[in-house]
């Protein structure tokens, strides 16, 4: 017989107090050379920045594996980080770039991280992915390639002109330019 | 490392929809497009995997971090942790956050006129235990006033956080008190239409647990989403 998940509740607008020791946008800086700087701004049906909600960022390691890293001295998993947005509904996180990843039968994916959206307001968490840009592997990803076209370019990051090696993404909860959300 | 078996489709109501006026921020705040169906064969459907310093010595002691006690009711919750199909989920990241016992966050937003308590700043977490099982140490928080309607007054409750056997499985919940008038008025609570699932997110006074002129003990069982295998599980005769 198969028990009924426990239901989700909001994280609300306190969840720093119990999740902000692994809110740290640079853990993985000093270990690896090959990073990338991802930061944006969570924005809400009105166009207004959202500054309780936090990202958790999980994603392949250079090799595009999921499951090679082991955690750290101090416990902390490999390819996981987490970004909470700041007053001005911003967050900013550095990362080991990820590999391709290996997807359903053997059609590679372009390299790509998965990102779980919590907030105040959210009665469950949102998944969506984040997309490098000029990647050429895009074209023939097999997720990004089954949403529209339109909607597509939501999961794809921009290079930002003013920081270079850095990235811009944004997630926009509800709306014209809404983020493409995932379910499983 | 992780085998992944199928993730059941929620049944009705027995999960939020993201979309729920009583809720005030879940009006502008949820996605209005239909969600896009990932197939569950990919391999992000592994988890991030903690190791046993993510947590301190008295972490789950959330009564134990400053020199002197709390102020409260002192309180044991305890549980287990389980997958769909029953079995323990073993080495599962729990994190829990709290109001004090009276209502109140050590957190920069909440400016509510309850007062702070230096021995309490209501953070806690823990890994489960072969047997899925989890125990924290707490004092019981109490309600607290919010902007949601007129005179809105959250019942008290205890955030938790689980990572499971992978990212299918990661749930952010919160657990309340047997015997809250304010649950029925309370739109988070509301927001799981089906009454059996909601009522599971309230803990049981458990007796036996309890420790005699110390704590009272509340029973509160989690179940995560999927079912899994670890390397970890006892052999199956
Ligand atoms: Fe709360």
């Amino acid at each position: 017989m198969k028990l009924t998940p426990s239901g989700s509740q909001t994280v609300g607008p306190y969840f720093r107090i119990g999740l902000q020791h692994l809110c740290d946008s640079d853990a993985q800086r000093a270990a690896d050379v090959d990073t990338v700087t991802v930061h944006g701004t969570v924005i809400d049906a009105n166009g207004v920045p959202v500054s309780d909600a936090m990202l958790e960022i999980w994603h392949a390691d250079r090799d595009g594996r999921y499951d090679a890293g082991l955690p750290d001295a101090s416990g902390r998993p490999a390819c996981f980080t987490r970004a909470a947005t700041d007053d001005e509904g911003s967050f900013r996180f550095t990362i080991v770039r990820p590999g391709a990843v290996p997807g359903e039968s053997g059609i590679r994916q372009a390299p790509h991280i998965a990102v779980l959206v919590f907030a105040r307001g959210l009665l469950r968490h949102l998944i969506t992915r984040m997309y490098f840009p000029d990647e050429a592997a895009n074209s023939s990803d097999p997720v990004l390639q089954s949403i529209p076209e339109k909607r597509r370019r939501t999961l794809i990051a921009e290079r930002d002109s003013h920081r270079p090696g850095t990235l811009e993404w944004n997630v926009v909860l509800q709306g014209d330019d809404e983020t493409v959300f995932f379910a499983w | 490392m992780v085998d992944m078996r199928m993730v059941q489709t929620p049944a009705p109501g027995t999960q939020p929809d993201f979309h729920y006026p009583p809720y005030l921020s879940s009006v502008v705040r949820s996605p209005r497009m239909p969600l896009v169906l990932l197939p569950q064969a990919l391999a992000e459907c592994a988890g991030p995997v903690f190791g046993h310093n993510i947590v301190g010595a008295l972490d789950h002691d959330l009564a134990a971090h400053h020199g002197g006690d709390p102020i409260g009711e002192r309180i044991i919750v305890q549980g287990r942790v389980l997958d769909e199909d029953g079995r323990p989920v073993p080495h599962a990241l729990v994190e829990v956050w709290q109001a004090n016992a009276a209502g109140r966050y050590r957190h920069k937003v909440d400016q509510c006129n309850m007062p702070l308590d230096p021995n309490f700043s209501g953070a806690g977490r823990t890994i489960t235990d072969a047997h899925g099982y989890y125990l924290f140490r707490s004092i019981k928080p109490g309600p607290y006033p919010w902007k949601n309607h007129h005179n809105a007054w959250r019942p008290a409750h205890i955030h938790f956080s689980l990572f499971g056997a992978g990212i299918l499985s990661r749930l952010v919940t919160q657990m309340y008190f047997p015997g809250d008038p304010l649950q029925p008025l309370d739109p988070i609570f509301n927001s799981i239409a089906d009454e059996k699932a909601r009522n599971r997110l309230i803990s049981q006074l458990d007796m036996n647990r309890s420790e005699p002129e110390h704590a009272l003990a509340y029973s509160f069982d989690i179940v995560l989403r999927g079912s899994q295998d670890t390397p970890f599980e006892e052999p199956r005769k």
